[in-house]
């Protein structure tokens, strides 16, 4: 057969390129491999007993703990140890070198970081809840309308502005008319971040109910909202139930709002009109802390947030492929 | 120009088996028309004539099918040269939305490396020419393809597939989207192309191939055996398929009685 | 005959079914709106808060080059934050540059050439990707990734270039600087633009390939010539999108950008970017005219995302639309 004269170039373009698009793939799979795989394995070495059930404690404090000596300073008073080298060095006046505050592993836990992130997320989401959820049935029920199209933009609007921008507006809006960080003022914040993903998650499976149902409830002479709440939420339920779920999780992984709004604590709160702790606030604080064993921390804290996304996607995988399988 | 010898070619879709083995000749200079009810697998043979039928997810093809003497189903033959060669007109009409009438019809002429100004709008103007659409649209050239109307469109893809000069033109029931009028058109242009292609002719319509083909390939759907499987029934020259059809399927086919 | 009765009540005039139809929907409108409400609420708030500043400093507040919070002998205090617009531009155009060929690729990979057993896999790790909070980005950017293209790039390549090439010039230190923040930005973003590419590429309708394939076109011109120019539209979107995402980004940046104030022309010196600033300075604001500075900035950030978001859509919209059109 007579080649034309550009054969092997075009093929080779074609070879050269198709292989382009797999390694593109490899450069997003490989980071996301790193990335996990770091965690987890950093981050599960961070992990113990204590790091579940104790809260923060100061480094100093932690080393005393283990060679039973007293602590070197007093860690509640700010002006302790000043001047005092902490790397385990002779102090300039000749007194005995405090214990290197450097060297410690991890001490402590994040369990006030957990609790704050469950209240805070929880509450976060049951604000999103009745709004996500309903504007969800009116974009997917009235979902011809023009001021469907203006809710659906705002909504993107909302889903794509950054999420700092949340925080702000609660820092306006709360933190500074109460003079106070609050956990309501993350979980206002919180809200408006999740309010998108429950609405869209809303609507998306609410318009996988098939037609026939809503027709056939129209054709019993069943007006809307009876069907609506009878036949065709019933039927997306789980969709919706998936839906909130990773809304839950993008919530729980969010910083940068809660650095404006819940502040961060070292304690325990409950307290919804006081500072809290929150694991996403822990990981930032802790990575950027000069303790190597608070840094370990900072792993623990992304090991447990990174759980908490890997187990709810995969659940929402397995929700919703049983889903698609059933529906055919 | 070249004649196809198509031998044992049998299409499957995953491990299904669409058609029972087909033996046929394609002349030269000839029209021949594809004919059968729905589901007989006249497109899906006819889709096997320039390799076409494996770009579907799954599908596959076996036997041979000769380009003049070139088994286009060889171990070392490349599809894409194969389709260089024999060029296809689908059922709806195609205009690539990003490109101008010009741009769609050079299209394929770029791809092979044509790149002179003066060789391409020759190329153009005869290939629209000899879709007789040069005419209508030789003032409006920067046009977006998509601009024309459907008869317009798939004359447009008729030019695209000339452009290239292949020896062997394929169309796919290529009136089925459009208006009388532009049927008439695309008939009369194909008895036109003759003289210098081998066109092979997939219709739904047997008036259609009555009025201009010359040869008539007759495909049926075989249910027997539960799974419907195609089969061709009858080859013929086209006035002894509809004159005196020597299969009685064909025979209540064209009479109207099946299908 | 009981599958009858509920149709008989329905149908009855003066049974509450009937009349339920009208509070649902002023119901679903009303929360539908909270939405809208919240968008142009947000607007309005940041738009009042940063009036001080606005009015002090007019386009200043943006473009000015000078960012000094606190009085001092010499210095009245000054609000200039194109430091902080300056690397957020940078940083994101890094991240563009690198995430827009990349998700190219993928998206190609995943819609045309992926075989269909490794598309639902691959996808979900993309995706996964996408969900992982953007705060462990920043803590596997701080220990790992910093450290490492600081040894095997940034110094090496500083070291040899960095006197001929300004913006690629040492000191590199401790290796947080716009360059790293650009790329772990760009890991994060890959999803986005991948999964949305993904999803208008599958839009293109199969005759576009066909008619490509049968004029004797390879798998890749096929790809180049007839199935991106049909969507590039959507592609441009999905790039948007993706900006939107790396401008707004804030812990990624926070934790891997070194904070500062200095304009350096080199992309491995430490710089800042608009998030990161309101992030670090806005809870220690230490007068209503920084804090409204802040403001200003956030709510810059707030019109971008918005701007770039309403472009998307439009450009998705279209596609979408031109794809119905084909149909018909």
């Amino acid at each position: 057969m007579n080649t034309p004269k550009n054969y092997r170039w075009r093929k080779f373009v074609d070879q050269v390129m198709r292989g382009s698009t797999v390694f593109a793939t490899g450069c997003a799979v490989i980071p996301l491999i790193a990335i996990i795989g770091y965690v987890l394995t950093l981050g599960a070495s961070a992990l113990s007993v204590q790091f579940f059930t104790d809260v923060y404690q100061p480094p100093n404090m932690a080393q005393a703990a283990a060679d039973g000596s007293t602590p070197a300073f007093d860690p509640n008073d700010p002006f302790a140890g000043i001047g005092v080298p902490t790397d385990g060095t002779a102090p300039a006046d000749g007194t005995a070198p405090v214990a290197d505050v450097y060297a410690g592993g991890p001490v402590g836990g994040v369990l006030h970081g957990i609790i704050g992130t469950l209240i805070i997320t929880g509450m976060g989401l049951l604000f999103a809840l009745p709004i996500g959820i309903f504007a969800g049935i009116y974009l997917s029920e009235y979902r011809n309308e023009r001021y469907a199209t203006i809710v659906r933009f705002c909504c993107d609007v909302l889903s794509g502005s950054p999420s700092i921008v949340a925080g702000v507006v609660i820092y306006i809006l709360v933190v500074i008319r109460s003079h106070e960080f609050s956990a309501i003022a993350g979980s206002l914040a919180l809200m408006i971040l999740m309010i998108p993903i429950v609405t869209r998650t809303t609507e998306e499976m609410l318009k996988l109910v098939p037609e026939s149902m809503r027709e056939a409830a129209r054709g019993l002479g069943a007006p809307t909202w009876y069907s609506t709440f009878t036949v065709i939420i019933p039927a997306a339920l789980p969709g919706i139930v998936t839906g909130v779920m990773l809304a839950f999780a993008r919530g729980a992984g969010e910083t940068a709002p809660l650095i404006l709004t819940v502040l961060g604590s070292n304690v325990i709160s409950t307290n919804l009109f006081a500072p809290m702790a929150s694991l996403p606030l822990l990981a930032y604080r802790y990575t950027e802390s000069p303790y190597p064993g608070e840094n370990t921390l900072a792993w623990g804290a992304a090991f447990v947030l990174m759980m908490l996304v890997l187990v709810m996607n995969i659940l929402v995988r397995v929700a919703t492929r049983r889903r698609a399988g059933a529906s055919r | 120009m070249s004649s196809m010898t198509i031998s044992q070619l049998a299409p499957f879709y995953g491990a299904r088996q669409a058609v029972k083995a087909v033996d046929m000749q394609i002349a030269t200079q000839e029209i021949t028309a594809i004919i059968g009810p729905s589901g007989c697998g006249k497109s899906t043979v006819l889709r096997c004539l320039n390799r076409m039928h494996e770009t579907i997810l799954g599908a596959s093809a076996k036997g041979t099918v000769l380009l003049n003497d070139e088994d286009i189903y060889g171990s070392n033959v490349d599809a894409t040269l194969i389709r260089r060669r024999v060029g296809m007109v689908f059922q709806q009409p195609v205009a690539f939305r990003t490109r101008n009438i010009y741009e769609n019809v050079a299209a394929g002429l770029r791809i092979q490396g044509m790149s002179r100004k003066a060789e391409l709008d020759q190329a153009v103007e005869e290939a629209l020419q000899s879709a007789v659409l040069w005419d209508e649209v030789k003032d409006v050239l920067s046009k977006p393809g998509t601009a024309l109307s459907g008869g317009q469109q798939q004359r447009l893809a008729i030019a695209r597939a000339l452009a290239i000069k292949p020896d062997v033109l394929l169309l796919d029931e290529p009136c089925s989207a459009l208006d009388p009028i532009a049927t008439a058109n695309i008939e009369e242009l194909l008895v036109q192309l003759k003289t210098t292609l081998t066109i092979v002719i997939v219709t739904h319509s047997m008036q259609q191939a009555a009025r201009i083909s010359d040869q008539t390939a007759v495909f049926m759907v075989d249910t027997t055996s539960g799974n419907p499987i195609g089969e061709l029934v009858e080859k013929s020259s086209t006035s002894n398929v509809f004159t005196k059809p020597s299969d009685p399927r064909t025979e209540s086919y064209i009479s109207g009685r099946v299908g | 005959m009981a599958k009858q009765q509920p149709a008989e009540s329905w149908s009855n005039g003066k049974s509450v079914f009937r009349h339920g139809d009208v509070p649902f929907r002023i119901g679903t409108v009303v929360l539908a709106s909270c939405v809208v409400a919240l968008v142009l609420a947000m607007g309005v708030i940041m738009f009042v808060s940063s009036g001080e500043a606005r009015t002090a400093f007019g386009w200043d507040v943006l473009f000015g080059q000078d960012w000094n919070p606190v009085a001092t002998d010499m210095a009245q205090p000054a609000f200039g934050a194109w430091p902080a617009v300056r690397g957020t531009l940078l940083s994101s155009l890094v991240a563009i540059v690198i995430a827009a060929p990349l998700a190219l690729g993928i998206g190609i990979f995943l819609a045309e050439l992926c075989p269909p057993k490794l598309s639902t896999p691959l996808s979900f790790l993309v995706e996964l990707l996408a969900a992982i909070p953007s705060v462990i980005y920043g803590v596997w950017g701080v220990f790992v990734f910093v450290p490492f293209f600081n040894q095997v790039f940034s110094t090496p390549v500083s070291d040899a270039l960095g006197d001929y090439i300004p913006w690629l010039a040492g000191p590199v230190a401790t290796g947080r600087g716009v360059m790293v923040t650009g790329i772990v930005m760009s890991i994060m973003i890959l999803p986005t633009i991948a999964s949305l590419t993904r999803d208008v590429l599958r839009l293109v309708p199969n005759t576009q390939r066909e008619a490509m394939l049968a004029i004797g076109a390879t798998r890749w011109e096929t790809i180049w010539l007839a199935v991106v120019p049909y969507s590039r539209a959507g592609i441009i979107g999905a790039v948007m999108l993706g900006l939107g995402r790396a401008l707004g980004e804030t812990m990624a940046a926070t934790l891997l950008i070194g904070n500062s104030q200095r304009i350096s022309p080199s992309l491995f010196a430490p710089a800042t970017t608009a998030a990161s600033l309101v992030a670090n300075e806005l809870t220690n604001s230490v007068s209503t005219l920084h804090e409204s500075a802040l403001i200003t900035v956030a709510f810059a950030l707030f019109g971008i995302t918005l701007v770039l978001n309403l472009g998307a859509r439009l450009l998705i919209w279209y596609v979408d639309r031109g794809m119905a059109g084909g149909r018909s």
